[in-house]
């Protein structure tokens, strides 16, 4: 790369609110052949989830359920136990990394990776903020539904290669959950791509924008979009197989269901994993029903709250503190809710979910037509 | 096998659990324990599956045997009561109180008034540490994490007294043969009305968290039933047997100690919320005896006589050598009726033959009954249900 190349490349904080002007500098960022800025791109929330999910998520999980059953938590290592992930970590790194003799050693080992891939994956299409976009799809949202469906292959993968029993049940549970449950999650978030005529994601949030704030958010835009709100709600936490339906590892029943016989890195990377799609069901949700990197405030004549608290910078705020409070809200969930027994899940998927996905998905659809 | 495998469950709510004929295959032996979450310590259940349902459990035992009896047969009277407190870990009270109530007999010697109301005291405040315990491990069971730390927060409080009246906070050595080791301290009834005041609010916050929950009622609503008639052939006891809808508390059918004088109810489900002999019933069941047992407590508070005079060892004899004979006493445990049956030769200080009678273990034996055509789910809420104790089961 030139000097005159660098010169050019004006400094992406810098830049104005045009769309993925950070993310679209940044691609255009090459070291000779090398294409560097791609990297880096990929490398972004790379970071961001492993300092978010293996800190700040694990973290937060052990905080927050702390002071929901009346104890401190991690208090030992730093200023109230705030370094304790780290510590964790490196007890992880230091773990001998243990195949068993009777284990499928090529699945056992590629589980993890295919699951940590599959949850990382969907990245790519989450819009961080208005100039910031890994990959900018126009079938963005089509992508991201699509792409979860590969963490069902590592959990098959890890549950089947383990050669345990118990690994296997909650394999198999965790398949048949997550497949189930992606319809009525990917038809709820069809009304929310009816209500904005497109599936990309970066258009979905500028569509949510306005002077108003939150008033624009598809949410408050009709009277039904509650209803596919919650269900995408509902149904993403069985995804990410968090509580009340994490049922696949229910470890009252199934020890620890598919990663019964992780342990180490690997175990970390399950970990990881699973933080990782908390963040990125709570991105989505967040884009699709809550205007993402739009700020909530609205101008209220001269106080122009919306105005102040918009651009690149407040609109990676913006989302990742929605993400945060969705992550909460499942954390909350999990910590006060009891499971659900396998049949009664499916139930709640087919039964229930399922036929109001279609009812919310067709009164949107009447909604956008006759409502103007 | 196949033939075996194609079983039908249905359930009293909608939710219909089918196998198909032609859909069964080979069943799986499925080991759950001796180091599983659920089973509350070292119990082995060796399972046949058929997919997620159970098709049989057989429960194995004796990970945990100590020899209990036959420890007895070498250690004097006085001594065994140590060894009681570790049958029913979670209950050391209420153990010794079983056992010094078996040899009391034997010796036939009079208890004094004030002793009696200290040791209702310490084994009710023992009952509800107990039942905490199961009905906290049994919303674990069920994946509720948050009421078992409540439980276990509140359990805290009764063994800090506990503590203070014995110097142990699990494995007392409390209760003696005619007496109690120590009074209780000075402020001892204060702190216990404290805790009294403090906890009544507590069974109701569990009550709203846990017990009304509606996820919770679905797992363990019409899951396990047990019909009474089927529950007494069994020989249940204890919040089991009360939990199919037989009222029958040794407390008030064989009363002993000053429990005649006291004023409680024996709780009994009656079917309107959950359906009487099923997971929840048992639940329930525990759920209520913790308030009358804080019942229990304030009357002993106010009818306990003074301290002026007292001496907590005047009844305990200096050496017991009973006459020969036999005698069989029972309690009610927060398991159910633990009894020992006492045998003595008249020489030797030493009991000739101590058999236990363990409410835990009984009630385990109905498990292979229960678990039939169960999901996996349900058995484990149906082991939770039951309550054991490994360390009494095997002893």
């Amino acid at each position: 790369m030139s000097i005159a190349a660098i010169s050019q490349i004006r400094l992406p904080f810098l830049m104005g609110n045009n769309l993925n002007a950070w993310s679209d500098a940044l691609a255009g960022l090459t070291l000779s052949w090398f294409p560097l800025g791609l990297v880096i791109i990929a490398a972004i929330p790379l970071v961001f989830i492993a300092l978010y999910a293996l800190t700040y998520g694990v973290y937060g999980e052990r905080k927050i359920s702390a002071f929901m059953q009346d104890r401190l938590g991690p208090m030992e290592v730093g200023k109230w136990g705030i370094l304790q992930t780290l510590a964790d970590i490196l007890k992880l790194l230091q773990k001998e990394d243990i195949v068993p003799t009777s284990a499928d050693k090529f699945l056992f080992v590629v589980g993890p990776g295919i699951l940590f891939v599959g949850s990382f994956l969907a990245f790519a299409v989450l819009p961080f903020s208005p100039a910031f976009i890994g990959a900018n799809l126009n079938v963005g949202l089509f992508y991201a539904i699509g792409i979860v469906a590969l963490e069902v292959v590592g959990i098959l993968a890890a549950g089947w290669g383990s050669n345990n029993k118990w690994s296997l049940y909650g394999a198999v549970r965790s398949v048949a959950q997550i497949v189930s449950y992606e319809i009525p999650a990917a038809i709820a978030l069809l009304c929310g791509a009816m209500m904005a005529g497109t599936l990309d994601m970066q258009q979905i949030n500028v569509l949510q924008s306005g002077p108003y704030g939150f008033a624009h958010f598809y949410l408050f835009q009709s009277p039904i979009a509650w209803l596919p709100f919650l269900i995408y709600f509902i149904a993403s936490l069985a995804e990410t197989n968090r509580a009340p339906f994490d049922i696949p590892e229910a470890e009252s029943e199934l020890v620890a269901g598919y990663f019964t016989e992780y342990s180490g890195m690997k175990f970390a990377v399950i970990f990881l994993a699973e933080y990782g799609s908390m963040f990125m069901v709570s991105a989505i949700i967040s884009i699709v029903f809550l205007g993402g990197w739009n700020s909530p405030l609205p101008n209220l004549g001269s106080v122009a709250l919306y105005d102040w608290t918009s651009g690149p910078v407040w609109g990676a705020f913006w989302i990742i503190s929605k993400g945060f409070f969705f992550i909460f809200v499942q954390m909350w969930l999990r910590w006060t809710l009891p499971r659900l027994r396998v049949d009664q899940l499916m139930y709640l998927c087919w039964k229930v979910l399922t036929p109001f996905a279609f009812i919310s998905f067709v009164l949107t659809a009447i909604w956008e037509i006759y409502v103007p | 096998m196949a033939e075996q495998g194609s079983i039908r469950v249905s359930r009293k709510d909608d939710n219909v659990v089918v196998i198909e004929k032609d859909l069964a295959t080979e069943e799986m032996l499925l080991s759950m324990g001796p180091q599983h979450p659920s089973t509350h310590g070292v119990l082995k259940l060796e399972c046949m599956t058929d997919g997620e349902v159970v098709t049989s459990a057989e429960p194995y035992l004796g990970y945990l045997h100590r020899c209990f009896e036959k420890h007895c047969e070498v250690v004097d009277y006085p001594g065994i009561v140590p060894y009681t407190d570790r049958m029913d870990y979670l209950t050391g009270m209420n153990n010794e109180w079983a056992y010094c109530i078996a040899v009391e007999k034997l010796l036939d010697i009079e208890i004094p008034r004030r002793v009696e109301f200290i040791r209702v005291m310490v084994s009710e405040l023992n009952r509800i540490a107990s039942h905490l315990v199961a009905i906290g491990t049994y919303g674990i069971d069920l994946g509720a994490f948050t009421p078992f730390l409540f439980c276990f927060r509140d359990r805290e409080h009764i063994l800090n007294l506990l503590e203070w009246a014995s110097g142990a906070r699990m494995l007392y050595n409390y209760v003696w043969i005619g007496g109690v080791a120590f009074d209780i301290p000075a402020d001892f009834n204060k702190r216990v009305k404290e805790f009294v005041d403090y906890f009544r609010p507590k069974v109701v916050e569990l009550y709203k968290l846990l017990t009304e929950n509606e996820i919770f009622v679905k797992r363990t609503k019409g899951i396990g039933i047990m019909p009474a008639d089927v529950a007494i052939n069994y020989a249940w006891s204890g919040p089991m047997l009360r939990g199919s809808g037989v009222k029958w508390d040794l407390r008030r059918n064989d009363p002993y100690s000053v429990y005649p004088e006291l004023d409680f109810n024996v709780p009994v489900p009656d079917g309107k919320f959950s359906d009487v002999g099923d997971c929840l019933s048992r639940h329930l069941v525990r759920a209520l005896e913790m308030e009358e047992s804080l019942n229990i407590i304030e009357q002993c508070i106010s009818k306990m006589p003074g301290s002026e005079g007292f001496n907590p060892r005047s009844a305990v004899p200096k050496r017991v050598r009973p006459k020969a004979g036999e005698v069989y006493a029972r309690a009610e445990n927060p398991r159910g009726e633990l009894g020992f049956y006492i045998q003595s030769d008249g020489k030797s200080t030493k009991p000739l033959r101590c058999k236990a009678r363990s409410s835990c273990f009984v009630n385990l034996s109905a498990m292979k009954d229960l678990s039939k055509g169960q999901l996996i789910p349900d058995l484990v809420a149906i082991i939770g249900s039951i309550d054991i104790v490994l360390g009494e089961v095997d002893r």
